[in-house]
């Protein structure tokens, strides 16, 4: 193990570890925490310059606020209404493009593959105008699921890239042996592969629900109003209304990190797992 | 165990065949909204066009050629773009030896670490929106702490966000925050599988500290290393939500990058010009595919590799 493991070290380098972790992570934390703290801070307190010293008192209306005079309850329901849907496709697009390009040795297979890994890094400008050109053409312009179709699309590319590599690593010779009995291509993959497939699942929903929820670009070219908006864009046009009424910006802030902050504190194993790209096992 | 594999016409066909049926739908989804689309932009990068149909439902677009280009060459906020991307790509790269520092610093088995390796991670998995929010507060003018702490040192606070001089220094900073967590929870899972012998053979060779992080450690976490640069550069050249957030390209235009300038020509409030945005999308794409490329030639060496 490197480094050297604190145990074997002084007692006053321990001790001095032992510190350290918690004033690291505080430093470290600080913006979250400032923002943390002042969306629990009275108005008044903000309108004195009382900024970082004892609040007069904790203030819940913040939140209260934020959720009855503003649409951001609604913002946070859109954006459920993107990222399940998107969650849902995109793994069970790559499930089966993960399964043909590591099963299959057909001719072009790597060119197909490549091709995905390749579009997953493009720059999202390259695709906006097309694509929302194509979404207005359709009529899908600032609807949910104009949004969830491209985001299940772009997804695609990532998750192939780590399904393919994770079948690639089970044991081929199940495949073999269920093709001898005579099993057809579609039963092989839905009774032997998939069973095997959870955990990569399960890391691949948990990051793509974290991806869609956060992502702000694609929500600000392809939606506009509050019906449809999801809650990154939401926030943002809050920002403008709320200029400079940091408790409620705050308040908005902590509201919409919540869920994938959730999701990464429930799923911590599997978020690792396919954050690494099971490159790094 | 007579009947062997079975290789009559219709099983033969099944296995041809099958890949492709797999391939169809995702191929199709990723064909429409993704790499027709790259074709598409290239195309329209040639035309000046401002995003419109007119009745018949006909593309009003004219064909400029290379004009979009030149115009590029010459327009100065496309320059302070560039120069900015090239900023963010250098400062950027920050992240590894910093994710790397606190990863070694955390690696270790004391009760409660996992807490801390997670807590660590939190700004990764945070929007970029919230992250641009925490650090706008964060830089705020009058009261913000950045501004208090340059108050405090030099007598006269920096308001970070309204200089242009410093803007995107101050923006780079907010994405480093969540790009250093994620370079550190790679090396993390990297330090966790480095060979336990070697690094006891090193240390009966009397390698420690430095020594052993650069000659003994680091040649093991390549592959970490390797998919860390590749997000790192990734993240630099996304910086669309940060910029966005906290100035929108302001002040005077001085924090822009290219993701942004382009979504402030084709759908910003300067008008619709579809055909130039596309050109700086080209331009951003082409210094992306520079990566691509070589991230794909490495993966194409280790696939022919096995």
């Amino acid at each position: 193990m490197f480094p050297r493991p604190i145990q074997q070290a002084s007692p006053a380098a321990q001790w001095l570890y032992t510190i350290a972790l918690p004033v690291a992570l505080v430093i470290w934390l600080f913006p979250l925490l400032g923002v943390a703290l002042t969306s629990l801070r009275p108005a008044s307190d903000l309108a004195q310059g009382n900024y970082f010293g004892m609040p007069s008192g904790i203030a819940w209306e913040n939140y209260v606020y934020i959720f009855t005079e503003t649409p951001i309850g609604q913002y946070m329901l859109n954006s459920l209404w993107v990222t399940i849907p998107t969650v849902i496709g995109a793994v069970g697009l790559s499930l089966m493009t993960g399964f043909a390009l590591a099963v299959y040795g057909f001719k072009g297979n790597i060119l197909v593959f490549f091709l995905f890994v390749a579009g997953n890094f493009v720059p999202f400008q390259i695709l906006m105008v097309p694509v929302r050109d194509l979404t207005l053409q359709l009529g899908m312009y600032d609807t949910w699921y104009g949004l969830a179709l491209f985001h299940i699309a772009f997804q695609t590319g990532f998750c192939t890239l780590f399904m393919r590599n994770f079948i690639k690593a089970l044991p081929f010779e199940l495949i073999e042996a269920a093709r001898v009995e005579g099993v057809t291509e579609w039963r092989i993959f839905w009774y032997i592969v998939l069973p095997l497939m959870r955990p990569a699942i399960a890391a691949l929903s948990v990051l793509v629900f974290t991806f869609i929820w956060n992502d702000f670009f694609w929500a600000t070219v392809l939606t506009q109003g509050v019906d449809s908006q999801p809650i990154t864009a939401g926030l943002s046009s809050l920002n403008g209304q709320w200029i400079a009424q940091w408790h409620l910006v705050s308040a908005g802030s902590i509201v919409a990190a919540l869920p994938p902050v959730l999701m990464f504190f429930l799923m911590q194993k599997h978020f690792i797992a396919g954050l690494t790209l099971g490159a790094v096992k | 165990m007579a009947q062997a594999v079975s290789r009559t016409p219709s099983r033969w066909n099944q296995r041809t065949l099958a890949p492709w049926l797999f391939l169809a739908p995702g191929m199709f989804m990723f064909t429409v909204y993704v790499l027709w689309p790259i074709c598409s932009s290239l195309l329209l990068s040639l035309y000046d066009w401002d995003g419109l149909y007119n009745r018949e439902g006909q593309f009003t677009g004219t064909f400029v050629g290379l004009a979009n280009y030149r115009e590029l060459m010459i327009d100065p906020a496309f320059e302070t773009s560039l120069w900015n991307n090239l900023k963010w790509l250098v400062l950027y790269m920050l992240a590894l030896p910093i994710g790397l520092l606190i990863a070694v610093f955390l690696n270790q088995t004391v009760t409660g670490i996992r807490l801390y390796k997670s807590l660590f991670f939190f700004p990764f998995v945070i929007s970029q929106v919230v992250v641009g929010l925490m650090f706008a507060w964060f830089y705020a003018p009058r009261f913000g702490l950045f501004y208090l702490l340059t108050e405090a040192i030099t007598g006269d606070g920096t308001a970070i966000l309204a200089d242009p001089d410093l803007v995107t220094y101050g923006i780079i900073a907010a994405g480093l925050w969540p790009q250093i967590a994620y370079v550190m929870i790679l090396y993390l899972t990297g330090l966790n599988n480095v060979a336990p012998d070697q690094i006891e053979a090193a240390r009966l060779d009397g390698a420690k500290g430095w020594k052993m992080l650069w000659y003994v450690i680091l040649p093991q976490l390549r592959p970490a290393t390797f998919i860390a640069v590749i997000v790192t550069v990734i993240g630099a050249l996304r910086s669309f939500d940060l910029v966005s957030i906290m100035t929108s390209g302001g002040p005077f235009g001085s924090s822009r990058v290219l993701s942004y300038y382009m979504f402030e020509m084709a759908l910003g409030e300067f008008g619709f010009r579809m055909g130039y945005g596309a050109a700086i999308a080209v331009v951003l794409f082409a210094i992306m595919m520079v990566f691509i490329s070589g991230f794909i030639w490495k993966m194409w060496r280790d696939e022919s590799a096995r």
